[in-house]
């Protein structure tokens, strides 16, 4: 699904990618833990597009496609989501209408007409059973006015509208309470499937006990610099980031 | 990689071309450039009217000689060369219209390029069209529907010689001739425009709506609207033009005046789209407007605009709240792209008690474009208990463009209640990329940033008009990512 070659990124000549390998096959789970400057939200970015990183090195395949070559909205449109850490506000454009147009995008990329409106409202009703976002919250601005919680599950709705190949969660389970925790990871859960990959991004180890990764990685400096099972999550939760980072540099 | 670059960009709007940008060609019947006495007597003499109107135009004339064109907007043109313009221009066309069908092909061609074919408008909307072809309308339809209830709808031209009474009565009586130098102009030389009359409690049952078109090179445009709404009607009244490209600058200068009697109620929409000139501001046309409206007790006037055209703009649409309990409104969104200019906003004098006023205005500024908002809210001393709501938001979406807010207010009385409120933003480019990683384009992320941002306003449009608005939003910022 997803296979990042010695990838190298900087913004504004300093580097912050240095050299990152990561595969990710079909239907696998993959967390990325590190300490906080470490160089995983920039991970996200520049998988998702962003102009203001330079790509100075390194090769991405994105399900056979070379995703450093598409620009922002074809790699939305061939299937890849970007959970925001913090997701923006954009006043005086209603969800819905944000979502269809989202939508109908990609509908338009892989060749259909755009989805019927009857059709649309039943999906829409459908996708935010799964993260509890009612009516009122649909129908507002885009997160605007939004809590905290109520963004991030404004993000996981709309990934489930959506339905990535590959969805990219930056710091979801940053600002959640406990309840809020258990909703998105539930809507995620839900959304587990062979065909589609995840790549979780966290500072901590809690997000990780509701959803169950296949494979955790640990980023230091730019570069992955250990891989293991879920119990490596738990392994960093007890011990900290400071062995693994005394381990890279000895 | 990704999407293009800030230079590519402006680079991609300053190449868009402007898309209603054609001509029709139509013979026309037009007097020399200039001005004068001489011109003024061929005008009223071709359009056949009555003295006092010529001692009218005449005495505007005498008052326009003495004024001088106003230097305190907030910008910067060639004043037009008033004598090398001509002041007359006609339509070969004389013979009397009983249905479409008799109407020049060439002129039904134009408006279906303009998107308003009228058999499509009289078919599926309901709409009454009096179509502005330069200066002599050449199609007015359902003018027998309105005309069971009295209303009347047709050319100034027209009503001066059929209701002679009612014109006399109004024409100037809220945009005195000698009220700017603009307006002095006008008066002197209109050759066209709209009037129309709603009788007592009747509730005109279809959207009222001229188009205006400026098509002949070299001729000023003139236009003048006359609307009276009786006591306790209703009318909304739409107002939207689109102009050829030019290469040299076409000056239009109009009056609009609006008449609420007692418990009456105008809703005038404009959607405007004059040629704003090339990329470097050359050419487009030069829009001097003059619109006010006044109200009588219990009455009401709401102005809406959606400014998106012409080279230089300055509009400042009014109402004087002359009667108790009166309201006023001003809802406008003006975008500003490449080299254009733009200095609108409103006026509210509120004169009488518990009248109330609200201005919502949405300026966006692209390219090199400067936007200006400037707003009057006066509170006079007999109008006590009055209140107005001011919000005045500005959104760049370049760093080269500008945006400006001049907000006067005088309040002469104690017991009055003004809120103003301003803002300006950057448009986001955390909110563009947001956009893009949903898989929505750059160009439709603008539009939806924009469309959202001047929502307030664009809900107050009549349903088609707003559908036409979003459209023209997005149409004119293309490639504008700052």
């Amino acid at each position: 699904m997803l296979k990042i070659n010695q990838l190298k990124a900087s913004v504004e000549d300093t580097p912050i990618l240095k050299g990152l390998d990561l595969h990710i096959g079909p239907g696998e789970v993959h967390a990325i833990m590190g300490p906080n400057g470490s160089g995983k939200s920039t991970l996200a970015s520049v998988l998702a597009g962003r102009e203001e990183y330079g790509i100075t090195g390194g090769t991405v395949d994105f399900d056979g496609q070379d995703l450093l070559d598409m620009d922002a909205t074809e790699r939305a449109r061939s299937g890849l989501f970007l959970a925001f850490q913090y997701p923006v506000e954009i006043p005086g454009v209603s969800n819905i209408n944000f979502m269809r147009a989202a939508l109908n995008g990609k509908r338009e990329h892989a060749g259909l007409d755009p989805i019927a409106a009857k059709d649309f409202l039943n999906l829409v009703k459908e996708k935010a059973s799964l993260v509890e976002l009612d009516g009122k919250l649909r129908d507002r601005s885009v997160n605007e006015g939004f809590s905290g919680g109520e963004k991030k599950r404004n993000e996981i709705f709309q990934m489930a509208m959506l339905e990535p190949k590959l969805a990219i969660l930056d710091e979801t389970d940053s600002g959640l309470d406990i309840d809020a925790l258990r909703i998105v990871a539930n809507g995620v859960n839900s959304m587990r499937s062979p065909e589609r990959s995840f790549l979780v991004i966290t500072h901590y180890q809690r997000l990780l006990d509701y959803i169950v990764p296949d494979f955790v990685h640990v980023l230091v400096d730019g570069k992955i610099v250990r891989t293991g099972g879920k119990e490596l999550a738990l392994e960093l939760e007890e011990r900290g980031y400071d062995w693994i980072k005394e381990g890279v540099v000895s | 990689m990704a999407y293009d670059g800030k230079d590519k960009i402006l680079e991609d709007v300053t190449a868009k071309a402007y898309e209603f940008g054609f001509t029709t060609d139509i013979e026309s019947d037009k007097a020399p450039p200039g001005l004068s006495e001489e011109i003024i007597r061929f005008i009223s003499d071709k359009k056949n009217e009555p003295e006092w109107l010529l001692k009218w135009r005449l005495a505007a004339y005498e008052v326009w000689k003495e004024m001088e064109e106003p230097e305190w907007p907030h910008l910067s043109y060639n004043k037009p060369d008033y004598q090398g313009i001509s002041y007359y221009a006609a339509p070969k066309q004389k013979k009397e219209l009983g249905s479409l069908d008799e109407v020049d092909p060439e002129l039904l061609r134009t408006m279906e390029k303009l998107g308003i074919s009228i058999q499509e408008q009289k078919r599926l909307s309901g709409v009454a069209v009096d179509f502005v072809m330069d200066s002599v309308s050449v199609a007015t339809s359902f003018k027998a529907k309105l005309g069971e209830l009295g209303i009347i709808f047709c050319s100034l031209g027209e009503a001066v010689q059929e209701h002679p009474e009612l014109v006399k009565k109004y024409l100037g009586s809220i945009v005195p001739t000698k009220d700017n130098y603009f307006a002095a102009l006008n008066s002197a030389v209109f050759t066209e425009g709209s009037f129309c009359y709603i009788p007592k409690g009747v509730r005109c049952p279809m959207e009222l709506s001229t188009y205006f078109r400026i098509n002949e090179s070299g001729t000023g445009q003139f236009e003048r609207t006359l609307l009276v709404a009786d006591k306790g009607s209703y009318v909304s009244y739409l107002e939207g033009c689109t102009a050829p490209q030019r290469d040299e600058n076409q000056l239009h200068a109009a009056v609009v005046e609006l008449i609420a009697l007692d418990e009456a109620e105008i809703k005038y929409s404009t959607v405007q789209n004059w040629y704003p000139g090339d990329a470097q501001g050359k050419g487009g046309v030069y829009n001097f407007v003059t619109k006010r409206g006044i109200c009588h007790e219990r009455s009401k006037i709401s102005w809406t605009q959606v400014e998106t055209g012409s080279a230089v703009t300055w509009k400042y649409p009014s109402c004087i709240l002359k009667g108790d309990h009166s309201i006023g409104e001003f809802y406008s969104v003006a975008v500003t792209n490449n080299a254009q200019q733009a200095d609108t906003g409103t006026k509210m004098i509120h004169l009488g008690r518990n009248t109330r006023s609200t201005i919502i205005s949405k300026g966006i500024s692209s390219g090199r474009s400067q936007n200006s908002y400037r707003g009057l809210v006066q509170i006079m001393p007999s109008a006590e208990n009055a209140r107005n709501f001011s919000q005045c938001d500005s959104l760049l979406m370049t760093d080269t463009s500008g945006a400006h807010t001049f907000p006067y207010i005088e309040v002469k009385n104690p017991s009055a209640k003004v809120e103003h409120e301003a803002t300006t933003s950057k448009i986001g480019e955390d909110q563009i990329f947001y956009c893009l990683q949903r898989g929505i384009d750059a160009e439709q992320a603008i539009s939806l940033i924009v469309n959202g941002y001047a929502k307030d306003v664009l809900n107050q449009l009549p349903m088609e008009f707003a559908v036409e608005a979003r459209k023209l939003l997005a149409v004119s910022l293309e490639g504008s990512v700052g």
